[in-house]
C-alpha cells in the first residue's frame, strides 16, 4: 500500500510533465495534421535554457533560499520566451512553406529538425550530463507506517500546481477567447478560416508558440525534478509525450493531459513492480498497441475517411 | 523584353530590415545557448563559460545569410525569365545513361583508389568510403521498396538491419551448431562457409520479421505508421540492450567470423587466399573482396526491385503509394501488396545486416539507432522516392560527404586545435535534411511516372495535385 502509494505520487508527477509536452503535439496536430517530431528536442532545449539562467543567477546571489526561488522564476520565464522564440523560428523556417506540399515533407523536415536541434546543443553545450545543485529537497511525510514513509516533495508539489494552473489558463484561452476561436477554426478549414479573415499564418505560429512555452514549463520542472540534462534528452520523453497525445486522443487538450498521467503511471509502476530496463519498452509498445487498435484515442473524435 | 524586367530595383532598406529581424531572433535564440556555455571545472563544479566572440560571429553570419537570400530573391524574377528548356533528345539520351555511369564508376573504384594512392593508403579508401557508401545505397536501395515503390514511410527500417545482422552473429559464433558442424563435416568448415550459408538465412529471418511487425501495422497509414515503425525499431534496440543473455546486452557480440572468398580464407597462412592465388599477403584483398561483395548484393536489390516494379506486384505497390482507396476498390489485396513490401525491403535490410556484421567482426545495439533509420530514410526521400540513381547520388553525398568531414585536418589550423569537424556530422545532417526538404521536397530526382503505360505517358494527375497544380 505505501510502495503503491508512493508510486502514485511519483507517476503523476512524471505524466504531468509528459502532458505538458503532450499539448505541444497535440494542439500542432490539431491544426496542420503534422507530427511536430522536434518537438522533444525544443522541450530539451527548454531544460538547457533554464539551466543556464538558473545557473547565472545562482552564481551571482549565492544559494539562500530567495535566490534560488528568484532564480527557478526567472529561469521559467526566461525559458518559456527563448523557447518560444525557437519552436517559432522552427515553424517560420522548416514547417511553414512545406505546408501545402505532399504529406510526407513536413515530417521528414521535422525529424531533420529535430537531429539538428539535439547536435546543435551537443556542439554548443558539450556532450556530457549537466547537473544542478540539488535544490527544494524537503518533502512532507504523508504516512508512516513500520518505517515506510510516503513522502511528497515541494518539487511534486509545485510541479502539480503549476501544471493544474497552466492547464486551466490554456484551456480558458482555447476555449474562451478570440484567438483559441481561431485556433479551431483554422483546425477545421483553414481556407475557409481564412475566407472569414482569419490570419492563418499568425494563428498557427500562435500554437506553435503556446505548446513551446508549454513545453519550457515541462523543460524547467524536469530540470528541477531530475536536476541534470543531456543534449540527447529530447528523443525518449517526446515519444513518450507523443503517446500521451495519441493515448488521450490527438487534437484533445484534456486527452493529452490525461494520456500524459497514464503514461507518467504506467511507467512509474511498470518500474516498480516489474522491471525497470524495460520501461521504456512498455512506453514504446503502449504507443503501439494505442495507434493499432484505438487511433482515436481516449477523449478524441474518430477520424473520418474521406475520398 | 524591356530594360526594368532584366535590372529589377532592389529595395536595399527593406533587406536591411529583413536581414536586421533576423540577426535580433538569431540574437534571442543564441546569446543563451551559444554565448554562455556550461562546463565542468577540476573540482567537478559547474561553471559558466561567456563566448561574446563566438556570438557576435554567428549572429554576423546570420545577418549576412539573410541578407544574401534576400538579394537572391529580390533578382530572381530577371533570372527565371529565361524558360528552362525541355531536355533534347541527345541529353535525354545522356541522362538515362547516369545510372550505368554511377555504377560502371563504383565497380572501377577500389582499381582507380588503388592507382591513385597506392596500396598502403587505399584501405581506408575503399572501406570508409566504398564499403560505407555502397551499404547505405544498398539498405536505401532496400528501404526504396517500402517507402518509394509502396508508399509506407517506414522509420524503423534499421530493425530489420539488425535482425540480419544478430541474426548472423547469433549463429555463426553459436558453440553447439560449431561443434555439430565440426563433427559432421570438419573442424574448419564452419569458420569457413558460416557466411555463406548464413546469408541467405539471415534475409529470410528478416523477411519473416517484416511480415510479423507489418501484419499489425497495415491499417496505418502516413505519420501514425511513420511512428509504430519507429516504436518497434526502439523496441527491438531495447530488447537487445536489455536482454543479456541472448544478445550480450551493450557488450555485443565480437569476433564474428569473416566472409572467406568461397572457402578460402582470406589469411598469411598457406591454404589462405594469397597463397593459393600466389599472391604476396596483404589485408587489401579482404577489403577489395568485400567491396565487391557489398557491390553484387546492392545491384541483386536494385535488380530485383527494378524487376519487380514490372510485374504486378510491384504496379500494385505503385497504385498504392498513388491512392490507396481507389486501389483497394479495383480489387487489390492491399493487405498482400503491403506486406510484400514490408517484406522484400526487410529481406534486403536483412542481407545488408549480414555483411556488415561479418564486415565489423563486433556488432552492438549502438549501430541500430533511430538516427540510423532516419539516415537511411533520408537517403531515399533526398535521392526522389522511387529512383534507384538517386539513392546512389544521395548516399554518396550524405554518407561520403559526412566521412570527408574526418579528412578535414586542415580546418584545426583555422580554428585552433580543440576544432574537431567529425563533431559537425550530424549537425549537418539534419540541416541537409530539413534544406532539401525546402528546396526539393519530391527530391533531388523527383520521377514519379509508373512503371508501366498504355501507348504514351501521361502525367499522373495525384502528382499535379499534390504538388499544387490542381
Amino acid at each position: 500500500m505505501e510502495v503503491f502509494l508512493q508510486q502514485l505520487i511519483n507517476g503523476v508527477t512524471l505524466g504531468a510533465v509528459y502532458g505538458l509536452i503532450a499539448i505541444g503535439y497535440t494542439m500542432v496536430f490539431g491544426i496542420i495534421g503534422m507530427v511536430n517530431f522536434a518537438h522533444g528536442d525544443v522541450f530539451m532545449i527548454s531544460a538547457f535554457v533554464a539551466l543556464i539562467v538558473f545557473m547565472a543567477i545562482t552564481a551571482l546571489a549565492g544559494f539562500s533560499g530567495g535566490a534560488v526561488f528568484i532564480a527557478l522564476l526567472l529561469a521559467l520565464i526566461i525559458s518559456m520566451v527563448v523557447t518560444s522564440l525557437y519552436n517559432w523560428t522552427i515553424e517560420r523556417v522548416a514547417y511553414r512553406k512545406l505546408r501545402g506540399s505532399f504529406r510526407l515533407a513536413p515530417l521528414i523536415s521535422a525529424i531533420g529538425m529535430s537531429i539538428l536541434l539535439s547536435n546543435f546543443v551537443q556542439v554548443a553545450q558539450g556532450a556530457r550530463n549537466k547537473p544542478i545543485p540539488p535544490i527544494m529537497r524537503d518533502t512532507i511525510t504523508i504516512m508512516d507506517r513500520g518505517g515506510f514513509q510516503v513522502a511528497i516533495s515541494y518539487k511534486q508539489i509545485l510541479i502539480m500546481v503549476v501544471t493544474a494552473i497552466l492547464l486551466t489558463v490554456f484551456w480558458y484561452v482555447v476555449q474562451k477567447t478570440p484567438l483559441g476561436r481561431a485556433q479551431r477554426a483554422c483546425e477545421q478549414d483553414q481556407k475557409m478560416a481564412a475566407l472569414l479573415g482569419i490570419n492563418v499564418d499568425r494563428t498557427i505560429a500562435v500554437t506553435f508558440v503556446m505548446g513551446a512555452a508549454l513545453a519550457a514549463v515541462a523543460g524547467t520542472m524536469f530540470l528541477t525534478y531530475y536536476g541534470v540534462v543531456v543534449f540527447s534528452d529530447g528523443f525518449v520523453p517526446g515519444v513518450k509525450a507523443f503517446t500521451a497525445a495519441v493515448l488521450g486522443g490527438i487534437g484533445s487538450l484534456p486527452g493529452a493531459v490525461l494520456g500524459g498521467i497514464l503514461i507518467g503511471l504506467i511507467e512509474t509502476f511498470w518500474s516498480a513492480y516489474f522491471s525497470i530496463d524495460y520501461k521504456d519498452v512498455a512506453a514504446f509498445s503502449i504507443l503501439a498497441i494505442v495507434l493499432i487498435f484505438m487511433p482515436q484515442g481516449l477523449l478524441g473524435k474518430p477520424e473520418v475517411e474521406k475520398v | 523584353m524591356n530594360e526594368t524586367a532584366s535590372t529589377p530595383s532592389v529595395d536595399y532598406v527593406q533587406l536591411f530590415k529583413d536581414a536586421l529581424f533576423a540577426a535580433v531572433i538569431a540574437f534571442g535564440l543564441f546569446s543563451l545557448m551559444i554565448g554562455v556555455k556550461t562546463d565542468q571545472a577540476l573540482n567537478n563544479q559547474m561553471i559558466l563559460v561567456l563566448r561574446p566572440g563566438l556570438l557576435a560571429s554567428i549572429v554576423g553570419l546570420v545577418f549576412a545569410g539573410r541578407f544574401l537570400i534576400g538579394y537572391w530573391q529580390a533578382t530572381r524574377i530577371a533570372r527565371v525569365k529565361v524558360k528552362k528548356a525541355p531536355l533534347s533528345p541527345a541529353m535525354a539520351k545522356l541522362a538515362s545513361y547516369a545510372l550505368p555511369a554511377c555504377i560502371g564508376f563504383l565497380f572501377a573504384y577500389p582499381v582507380l583508389v588503388l592507382l591513385t594512392v597506392g596500396p598502403a593508403g587505399a584501405i581506408k579508401w575503399i572501406d570508409n568510403f566504398g564499403i560505407q557508401i555502397l551499404i547505405y545505397i544498398m539498405l536505401g536501395w532496400g528501404l526504396n521498396i517500402v517507402v518509394g515503390l509502396a508508399g509506407l514511410l517506414d522509420l524503423g527500417y534499421v530493425a530489420f538491419y539488425a535482425v540480419g545482422a544478430y541474426s548472423y552473429s547469433l549463429l555463426a559464433t553459436s558453440m553447439p551448431i560449431k561443434a555439430f558442424m565440426a563433427e559432421m563435416i570438419g573442424p574448419s568448415f564452419w569458420g569457413l562457409w558460416a557466411f555463406w550459408i548464413l546469408l541467405p538465412l539471415s534475409g529470410i529471418l528478416a523477411a519473416f520479421w517484416g511480415v510479423l511487425l507489418g501484419f499489425p501495422v497495415l491499417r496505418l497509414r502516413g505519420d501514425y505508421l511513420a511512428i509504430v515503425t519507429l516504436a518497434f525499431g526502439e523496441i527491438i534496440r531495447l530488447v537487445l540492450i536489455n536482454w543479456v543473455d541472448f544478445s550480450g546486452g551493450y557488450a555485443g557480440i565480437s569476433s564474428i567470423p569473416r566472409p572467406s572468398f568461397f572457402g578460402i580464407p582470406f589469411n598469411a597462412a598457406d591454404n589462405g587466399f594469397s597463397a593459393t592465388f600466389g599472391l604476396e599477403f596483404s589485408p587489401i584483398y579482404r577489403t577489395i573482396f568485400l567491396f565487391y561483395l557489398i557491390f553484387a548484393l546492392a545491384l541483386l536489390t536494385a535488380a530485383v526491385s527494378m524487376r519487380l516494379r514490372r510485374l504486378p506486384v510491384g504496379r500494385a505497390w505503385e497504385a498504392l503509394r498513388e491512392d490507396e482507396i481507389a486501389c483497394r476498390s479495383l480489387g487489390i489485396n492491399t493487405v498482400n501488396t503491403k506486406l510484400t513490401a514490408f517484406s522484400i525491403g526487410a529481406m534486403f535490410g536483412g542481407f545488408a545486416g549480414a555483411f556488415f556484421a561479418a564486415r565489423q567482426g563486433f556488432i552492438s545495439p549502438e549501430s541500430f539507432v533511430f538516427i540510423e533509420s532516419a539516415q537511411i530514410l533520408a537517403i531515399v526521400v533526398l535521392g526522389g522516392m522511387g529512383s534507384l540513381l538517386g539513392v546512389v547520388i544521395s548516399s554518396i553525398i550524405l554518407v561520403g560527404g559526412v566521412e570527408l568531414l574526418r579528412e578535414l585536418d586542415f580546418l584545426k589550423n583555422v580554428f585552433g586545435d580543440g576544432f574537431d569537424p567529425a563533431q559537425y556530422r550530424m549537425l549537418i545532417f539534419g540541416l541537409c535534411m530539413v534544406l532539401m526538404m525546402l528546396w526539393k521536397p519530391r527530391g533531388l530526382i523527383s520521377q514519379r511516372d509508373p512503371t508501366v503505360f498504355l501507348k504514351e505517358k501521361k502525367s499522373v494527375s495525384s502528382d499535379l495535385v499534390k504538388e499544387g497544380h490542381g
